[in-house]
């Protein structure tokens, strides 16, 4: 046993958050966490509109007032957003499971189609919910 | 050496416990549950939403569409849980913090699902009356 005071070697710490480069795969998992988080909030308004149909008309009139409203339609296009998002990418991880598209240039491709499909697809609902009468009071 | 477990775990001989992938498997199984419960809500909630009140009652009357709803409630919520479970354990590092804010998780994710599942039921049930 040496008398001596340990010496501890500086441990090699990973580089920075902010001393990342960003790039489009990066993006796409953090905004996998971001609207996974945004679809917890899609839920509870999803069981909040089972609850408000169980409470009778007023209150369900109530319920579909507010998600009709200007800010309600705002939250539900950042759900569908999100929910198309999150599908598409959460397609690229059952992918990866298997071990294929993990090549930087393929994931690259995949994660501007998921985010592509996340805005043709949202836009697309809500121009046929707009067709279709449901965005009407 | 050549054996990396610890003496207690030698002595009982057991090995794992065999279900550590159950997370795993579970986020992935209620993922493609999902991809096709989701894709149905999108285009039902199409439909509902310009029928009002009367509208909906009519469409969640149908065996069919509660049964839908209700498994894409439980099988949001079973997902959900489990990828805020994550977002704690992998943010929160204060023991007490990530225990509570997991079971506050827990809480209101079987919660909610609990008050979407019985409130469906309650105008299916309802209706044939």
């Amino acid at each position: 046993m040496s008398d001596a005071p340990p010496v501890l070697r500086a441990r090699p710490l990973s580089p920075h958050i902010l001393q990342w480069r960003w790039h489009i795969t990066m993006a796409t998992s953090i905004l996998h966490r971001v609207t996974g988080v945004g679809l917890y909030v899609g839920l509870l308004i999803l069981a909040g509109w089972a609850l408000a149909l169980a409470s009778g008309p007023d209150v369900y009139g109530t319920y579909s007032g507010l998600l009709g409203s200007a800010i309600g339609k705002i939250v539900l296009f950042g759900v569908t957003v999100s929910l198309f998002f999150h599908m598409a990418n959460g397609v690229r991880h059952l992918v990866w499971d298997f071990g294929k598209g993990l090549a930087p240039r393929t994931a690259d491709i995949t994660a501007w189609i998921a985010l592509a499909f996340a805005a043709v697809a949202a836009v697309g609902v809500w121009v046929l919910a707009a067709v279709t009468g449901a965005l009407r009071p | 050496m050549s054996d990396f477990r610890t003496a207690l775990g030698r002595a009982r001989g057991l090995g794992s416990a065999k279900h550590g992938v159950g997370h795993f498997i579970g986020q992935r199984v209620s993922a493609v549950a999902l991809l096709c419960l989701t894709l149905w809500g999108v285009a039902s909630a199409l439909s509902v939403a310009a029928g009002g009140y009367e509208g909906a009652r009519t469409w969640l009357a149908s065996p069919v569409n509660a049964a839908l709803l209700g498994l894409l409630i439980l099988a949001g919520f079973y997902h959900a849980q489990l990828g805020i479970r994550t977002i704690i354990e992998d943010y929160i590092e204060r023991p007490v913090t990530k225990a509570a804010l997991l079971v506050l998780n827990a809480f209101v994710g079987w919660g909610a699902a609990a008050l979407g599942v019985v409130s469906i039921l309650k105008v299916t049930f309802g209706a044939g009356s």
